[in-house]
């Protein structure tokens, strides 16, 4: 079987070691959450990771509360598995289309391990890149695998593999920011749109040393309406081959249209989010989703990266964002 | 020398029974031993080193420096077994590790053994191979035409592994009157079934030690200790009695693990070598690409009926991508066109087909072997005649059946055949004929028929010896031991001859261990392929307890003084018949016989009939059977026009098994293959990219490297989830053979045929689109739904 190089481990019991150590570590460390992505990346040889850094005995980063002063306002720790959060009362009252998000992730067994930070931080994925040792030897590396060049757009110098994680298009949506501590400020809060960039082989804006320790999710007003729709080829287990995240602001009667964003994931290293407000009055109907779906499949420009026909996932994801638009007029 | 057959009808005291498998608490509890449970003391651990080239010369091997590695202990190389093996005698062109040539991308060329897996894994990268890398064929039809370069060079037929060319009936004039006659219509095809695997959950993984008295012990993952056991003795160069094969638990086989393979060979010369212990576990990724998986083919079929409906000829021509080497292809060659002669009549017949190697991971047998693919053009080029007809598809059925006691028009002897009630059975569970009619456009049902064999005629290689053998033991504690060389995968073949054996002796299903698949401890059985343990395994089961079962009686009616055949055993007892208050314990019974005869052992064997079941033509013996099961299945079918999904909500399975001796092994094989018929149809592709990297749908593959496989994990190659799965009705339907045992066929693989083109004739049904091309993906469903409705602008213009 696969197995895991020998790897130095540690198990820091503050906040302030862990990001110490990570510091020290430096492009080796690796911040060991759930591990359920991690591991077998570093069984793959795809990550060359060399020391992780367990979060498993920092204190105050499971848990799940709304805030006391902003009502409405969920704080989510890093460390909170995506099964707690699936089911967790606030997040259903408050957070519906984050529950149901969650729950289309990967299998029981692995929502039981994974961590939201550690969703939020899932490496990128090409399908020449997550391959076993052999399949990239003969085909001779890639920009991410001891290679210099890409095979999904030819002659690029930037790596394009895709964010396959399902939580972000649904954050951005949300509004959600993330706390992280460490780095050289010592600190700081973003927006989970302001987490990536467009680098496959380094695809968040974490700097060396820093850890996401909570996700912040502002109280959605009840005119917003965010939902979001995955496509893989299975109805579980899998990564999206096409993702898309809606959020509609609307009247008070909810009739029609005053703002909106579109999310679209699994596309390259980075969501591409798409503001709605050239659409800023129109009544929410039948031609609206029609439309809707047309500039989600115009903006999603797929790239064959993942396993499966780029044509496709930009049909589907046309479609997808249509259907989410007819949901919300199902459900409204 | 025709079966023993015997307690042919009910009433029955096990068989038939609501009974479990006799390993399901074992397996369900975490207790049954698979091979890599066990663990000898100084066990070391063997890889093996793979080429990345899919065609290339070796020039050199050098071990040294991972011969030199702190831990490594032993390396291997190929010319240390240089024999060329193959599980068809006919066609020995592989060898246990690579010497002069690879041939695919993972072809094996050198091994380590090691202290532990990660040194083992880490000593590959310091074996140095020095390749003279060469054009990779991977299409078949460019690796047909192509003289220049040969995969194999001491073939005489270029990359042509076997062709078979057979003809049967006045075929051209029958096809043209489907164009000449009134009302009748030829059909023509060109369908492809692409390659899919088994994807068994338990990796191939093999242990070898050779002891102090000179003796090889192997224990391995397979379905065929047997077959194991003699291509062991041939490239090891030692005599059969020095070894001795084990299989353990099997965790899924599905004829993914019915040939030798690299990792057996590795672990057992690294045990001679070394004097420890050996094992070899594959990764996922070399389960991938030890493959002998469906073959893919390219079929082209024409297809007669008159207006009645009556098959009047069909002809096909199919070139099969055989891979890199032999594996079962001379059968799967035959197959291709030998089992698609049944279930319906044919007015005249022939088929070509043509197997070709490639440089891609061998191709050989999956549940099914050879004729899921052509069933699944036979079935759809039937519901297009029955659309042409304006008939209804299972009527269409009916009108071209076979029958009992008939003979194919390729000579096979069918027995029993209940294909009628199982038609009979989906037309009425699915409530075909008013559901159908009330169906909204996007839903439609699909029908399709089958029929397998209950094992092969004759075994693989040529002898007259027993293909099947059981001893049974039984004893003052009331206990029968039972001890046989067949295979159980999972299918349950031990519950079953335990089964037979607890029906003959009157014990209960508990009171029978069974040993199977030592060769050292088991009488010699073909193993576990071509569906055949029930039958043959079966009958001999039935030879050995019917012995033991009449010295019992004999005993019991001596002591009563009263004739022996007014005693039986059922139920923990002995019984009179005539006066059922006189009975005594079993265990009372064996405590008689063990009096009267001495220590109470018997053995039974099973040889397959000589005469009545083919024809006399070369070739006519393979796809031939003892007897053959039928299936029927309708398919429920959603598509969704826009995103192209199909969503299969319901399949009704009806199979024809001769008598369930235990039903819900028979269920749990029926829902089984529905369920791998659906992902194969659906999901599943074994996909080596032919040009390029280019995946499916693609219209522009990258021109980089040939020969790669698309995805070599679970997650690339998806079988469908639970909820993935449909419903499925699982319909048993018995027509007794008379020579199975108590009328028993098989059960494993047929019920797999049907539900592919059931399908796909649904979704024709649902939105009036053929995909001839599997598998269906949603980018097929729209290209074809976008084609249709191109199609219906240009008719309304």
């Amino acid at each position: 079987m696969l197995r895991i190089r020998p790897i130095a481990h540690e198990r820091p019991s503050s906040v302030t070691a862990a990001t110490d150590a990570l510091q020290k570590l430096g492009e080796h460390g690796r911040v060991l959450g759930g591990g359920t992505d991690l591991l077998p990346n570093l069984k793959l040889g795809t990550d060359k990771g060399r020391a992780l850094v367990s979060l498993a005995a920092l204190p105050g980063l499971v848990g799940i509360a709304e805030d006391a002063e902003r009502a409405g306002t969920v704080r989510i720790g890093a460390m909170t598995t995506l099964d707690v959060i699936a089911n967790d009362p606030i997040v259903q009252r408050l957070l519906p289309s984050l529950a149901e998000t969650v729950r289309r992730i990967a299998s029981p067994q692995i929502r039981n391990q994974a961590t939201i930070a550690g969703n939020l931080c899932l490496d990128t994925r090409c399908r020449y890149i997550n391959q076993s040792d052999l399949f990239r030897e003969a085909l001779g590396g890639c920009l991410k695998s001891h290679g210099d060049a890409c095979h999904v757009v030819v002659g690029s110098q930037n790596c394009v593999a895709a964010l396959s994680c399902d939580t972000a298009p649904v954050l951005i949506a949300l509004g959600a920011r993330v706390h992280v501590v460490g780095g050289d400020d010592g600190g700081r809060t973003l927006a989970v749109a302001d987490l990536y960039c467009t680098d496959g082989l380094a695809h968040t804006t974490l700097t060396q040393g820093e850890l996401i320790t909570a996700v912040e999710i502002p109280a959605l007003p009840p005119t917003h309406w965010v939902t979001y729709r995955k496509w893989s080829r299975r109805k579980a287990i899998d990564f999206p081959l096409v993702s898309v995240a809606l959020r509609l602001d609307t009247c008070r009667e909810r009739d029609h249209l005053k703002g909106g964003m579109l999310v679209i994931g699994a596309l390259g290293p980075k969501p591409r989010i798409v503001d709605l407000k050239k659409f800023k009055g129109r009544d929410i109907d039948a031609a609206l989703a029609a439309e809707i779906g047309r500039v989600a499949e115009i903006r999603a420009k797929t790239l064959p990266n993942l396993p499966y026909d780029p044509a496709y996932r930009r049909r589907r994801a046309g479609v997808e964002a249509k259907r989410a638009v007819l949901a919300f007029m199902a459900n409204r | 020398m025709s079966a023993p057959t015997t307690l042919s009808s009910p009433p029955f005291d096990v068989v038939g029974g609501d009974h479990a498998k006799l390993d399901a608490p074992d397996r369900l509890t975490g207790v049954a031993a698979f091979t890599d449970d066990i663990t000898l003391p100084r066990m070391l651990h063997a890889k093996i080193l793979r080429s990345p080239h899919a065609h290339a010369r070796i020039l050199s091997i050098d071990t040294t420096r991972a011969a030199a590695l702190p831990g490594v202990v032993d390396v291997v190389v190929g010319s240390e077994m240089p024999l060329t093996y193959g599980v068809i005698p006919w066609t020995p062109d592989e060898q246990a590790l690579a010497t002069d040539k690879v041939r695919y991308v993972g072809d094996a060329v050198a091994a380590v053994a090691a202290i532990d897996e990660e040194t083992a894994n880490r000593a590959l990268a310091f074996i140095d191979v020095h390749y003279e890398v060469l054009p990779a064929l991977c299409d078949p039809r460019e690796a047909m035409a192509n003289t220049d370069v040969l995969i194999h060079e001491d073939n005489r037929h270029g990359n042509i592994s076997k062709r078979v060319k057979l003809a049967f009936g006045e075929v051209d004039s029958a096809l043209a009157a489907g164009d000449s006659e009134p009302g009748a219509h030829r059909i023509a095809g060109h369908y492809e079934f692409h390659g899919t695997t088994h994807a068994a959950i338990e990796p191939h993984c093999a242990l070898a030690h050779f002891d102090t008295t000179g003796l090889l012990t192997v224990w391995s993952a397979t379905q065929v200790p047997h077959y194991l056991h003699r291509e062991l003795a041939r490239v090891l160069e030692l005599p059969t009695y020095r070894i001795r094969v084990i299989q353990p638990a099997v965790g899924g086989a599905f004829g993914g693990k019915s040939e030798p393979f690299d990792l057996e060979f590795v672990a057992a010369r690294l045990a001679i070598k070394t004097g420890r212990p050996v094992k070899c576990l594959y990764t996922r990724e070399e389960v991938f690409l030890a493959h002998r998986g469906r073959h893919p083919f390219s079929m082209d079929y024409e297809t007669s009926v008159d207006a009645d409906g009556r098959i009047l000829a069909v002809s096909g021509e199919t070139v099969l991508d055989g891979g890199a080497y032999s594996s079962f292809g001379l059968v799967t060659t035959y197959y291709s066109g030998q089992l698609l002669c049944s279930p319906y009549s044919f007015g005249a017949y022939r088929f070509h087909s043509t197997r070709v190697y490639t440089n891609k991971p061998a191709c050989g047998p999956k549940r099914g072997h050879g004729s899921v693919q052509p069933r699944f053009a036979i079935e759809v080029q039937l519901d297009k005649a029955a659309h042409l007809l304006d008939m209804d598809p299972i009527a269409l059925r009916r009108r071209n059946l076979l029958g009992a006691n008939s003979t194919t028009i390729n000579g096979f002897h069918i027995g029993s055949n209940g294909f009628a009630a199982c038609l009979d059975a989906v037309e009425a569970s699915s409530d075909w004929q008013t559901r159908r009619a009330k169906l909204p456009r996007g839903r439609g049902l699909g029908v399709a028929g089958s029929t397998y064999i209950s094992g092969t005629n004759y075994c693989i290689y040529p002898t007259d010896l027993p293909q099947a053998a059981v001893q049974i033991c039984l004893d003052r504690s009331g206990r029968v031991r039972l001890f046989t060389g067949a295979s159980d995968i999972g299918q349950g073949s031990n519950t079953t001859l335990a089964v037979i054996a607890a029906e003959h002796l009157g014990v209960e299903l508990a009171d029978v261990r069974v040993i199977a698949a030592d060769t050292d401890l088991c009488p010699v059985d073909l193993g576990a392929y071509s569906s055949r343990q029930t039958l043959m395994a079966g009958n001999a089961a039935i030879m050995a307890a019917q012995e033991l079962g009449k010295k019992v009686r004999k005993a019991v009616a001596d002591h009563w003084q009263c004739s022996p055949k007014v005693v039986t055993l059922a139920g923990r007892r002995a019984q009179r018949l005539d006066d059922p208050a006189v009975f005594i314990p079993i265990q009372d019974a064996f405590v008689l016989a063990e009096t009267a005869f001495g220590t109470l052992g018997s053995v039974g064997h099973y040889n397959t009939p000589r005469s009545g079941v083919h024809g006399d033509y070369r070739g006519g013996t393979i796809g031939a059977s003892p007897a053959y099961s039928f299936s029927a299945h309708v398919a429920d079918v959603e598509v969704d026009v826009e995103t192209g999904d199909v969503t299969v909500h319901h399949i009704w399975a009806a199979h024809d098994c001769g008598r369930a001796l235990s039903p819900v092994l028979v269920e749990g094989q029926i829902e089984g293959s529905v369920y791998m018929g659906v992902a194969e149809a659906l999901m599943e592709h074994h996909h080596v990219m032919p040009t390029g990297l280019g995946l499916e749908g693609e219209k522009e593959p990258g021109p980089w490297v040939s020969g790669l496989l698309a995805g070599s994990s679970l997650l690339d190659y998806p079988i469908p989830t639970t909820l993935d799965t449909p419903e499925i009705s699982a319909l048993i339907i018995e027509d007794p053979d008379p020579r199975g045992p108590f009328g028993a066929k098989e059960a494993g693989e047929g019920p797999l045929h049907p539900a592919i083109p059931a399908v796909v004739n649904a979704i024709y049904d649902a939105v009036g689109i053929r995909i001839d091309c599997l598998p269906v993906t949603p980018e097929k469903v729209l290209a074809a739904l976008d084609a249709l409705a191109a199609q219906k602008g240009s008719d309304d213009a």
